[in-house]
């Protein structure tokens, strides 16, 4: 059945989603910030895997992506009009693999016998990582999606 | 069969149809329909059969990490890099340019079909390799800094970080927006096209640098 509603063509420009975009916040670019950070502390952590250097630049990178991540989120939260139940299904599922994922991963250095310090920071940074991937994940696919009102 | 037409009769270049019958199962071989707009069958964004066997994997890999076991650490490194980096570089540099000359009916059906299952066969991959390289590179003692090659190793975190930031940041939101935007009863063709290049050319960039990667490993497993 054709309704008339229905014969806009699909890819002859810009629609309602396109037009909503210059709205939204930066979170995917913001949230590959975040991952680039969180992985950059990883490869440091990985590299001196074994001695005990100095936790400090590590630190320092969790710390920065923790704070993308944690602005990253108080932009989106402001946004209104959002799909935000597709949003929260999506960052649901998403966030129950990667963590499940982050978990393989604090197995394997909990059965390691990484030091304390080690292993708390390679948890933070799993945590960091475990929670920015889903929220673009999320984003990247309701930023396409129409809002309840226009639904 | 209720088909919902997304195209302007008057245009030549056909639309996108969402096929709602539910009797018309994707995968089922191709809807015989007559030419026109291309016809969109439903399709299940997580391929729930594909689970049990992500399961079985992930359950392999945590039992080959706690027993220590060096076949099956080597198994599912070698195992899992060879197929994460002959699936980025078949799509990127074989799949994505046949794609690119189909015609709209055979892309979307492909991409209904094979979208669903790189959501759940990359991440997998990605899982086994690297959880299980890691322990394997403690295990033979590569991990410490006093390694002869230990540079090497490091510039293969260096690698691999650069590839997870791309696949996680561009290749999978893309895949997934694609999945959802065929959701759509009204799928934008245009956005599409768009995601599908960014999934295409990213994976061929990821496999392009896992040919590095395995320019490492080999060195490395060499010495």
């Amino acid at each position: 059945m054709t309704t008339a509603a229905e014969t806009m063509p699909p890819g002859a420009g810009p629609d309602e989603a396109d037009l909503r975009q210059h709205d939204l916040p930066p979170t995917a670019r913001l949230g590959t910030l975040t991952l680039a950070l969180t992985v950059a502390g990883g490869i440091v952590m990985a590299a001196n895997y074994g001695r005990h250097p100095s936790l400090s630049a590590p630190i320092a990178l969790a710390a920065a992506a923790g704070v993308v991540l944690i602005v990253n989120v108080a932009l989106l939260s402001r946004v209104k009009t959002f799909a935000w139940t597709v949003f929260y299904r999506v960052l649901g599922w998403a966030l129950l693999a990667y963590f499940v994922i982050a978990g393989i991963l604090v197995f394997v250095f909990t059965y390691d016998h990484t030091p304390g310090h080690e292993l708390a920071l390679f948890i933070v940074l799993l945590l960091l990582f475990a929670t920015d991937v889903p929220l673009i994940l999320a984003f990247s696919v309701a930023r396409w999606q129409p809002p309840p009102e226009a639904a | 069969m209720t088909d919902t037409v997304l195209t302007d009769p008057g245009l030549s270049d056909p639309g996108l149809v969402r096929d709602v019958d539910t009797g018309n199962e994707a995968g089922a071989g191709p809807p015989a329909h007559a030419p026109g707009p291309p016809v969109i069958a439903p399709f299940s964004v997580v391929p729930v059969r594909g689970l049990p066997i992500v399961a079985v994997l992930l359950i392999g890999l945590i039992v080959a990490i706690s027993t220590n076991s060096l076949w099956a650490l080597t198994f599912f490194h070698v195992g899992g890099g060879g197929l994460w980096t002959s699936i980025d570089l078949f799509l990127g540099l074989i799949i994505g340019p046949i794609l690119g000359g189909m015609s709209v009916q055979a892309r979307v059906e492909f991409t209904t079909r094979f979208m669903p299952k790189m959501l759940l066969i990359m991440p997998t991959l990605v899982a086994m390799t690297l959880g299980a390289g890691f322990q394997l590179a403690r295990h033979l003692g590569n991990l410490n800094a006093a390694y002869p090659h230990h540079a090497w190793l490091v510039t293969s975190y260096v690698i691999v970080g650069i590839m997870a930031v791309i696949a996680l940041g561009l290749l999978e939101p893309a895949n997934l927006a694609v999945l959802f935007e065929l959701k759509k009863p009204r799928p934008n063709g245009e956005r599409i096209g768009r995601l599908m290049k960014v999934f295409i050319y990213t994976a061929g960039i990821t496999g392009v640098m896992q040919i590095a990667t395995i320019v490492i490993m080999t060195f490395l497993a060499s010495r």
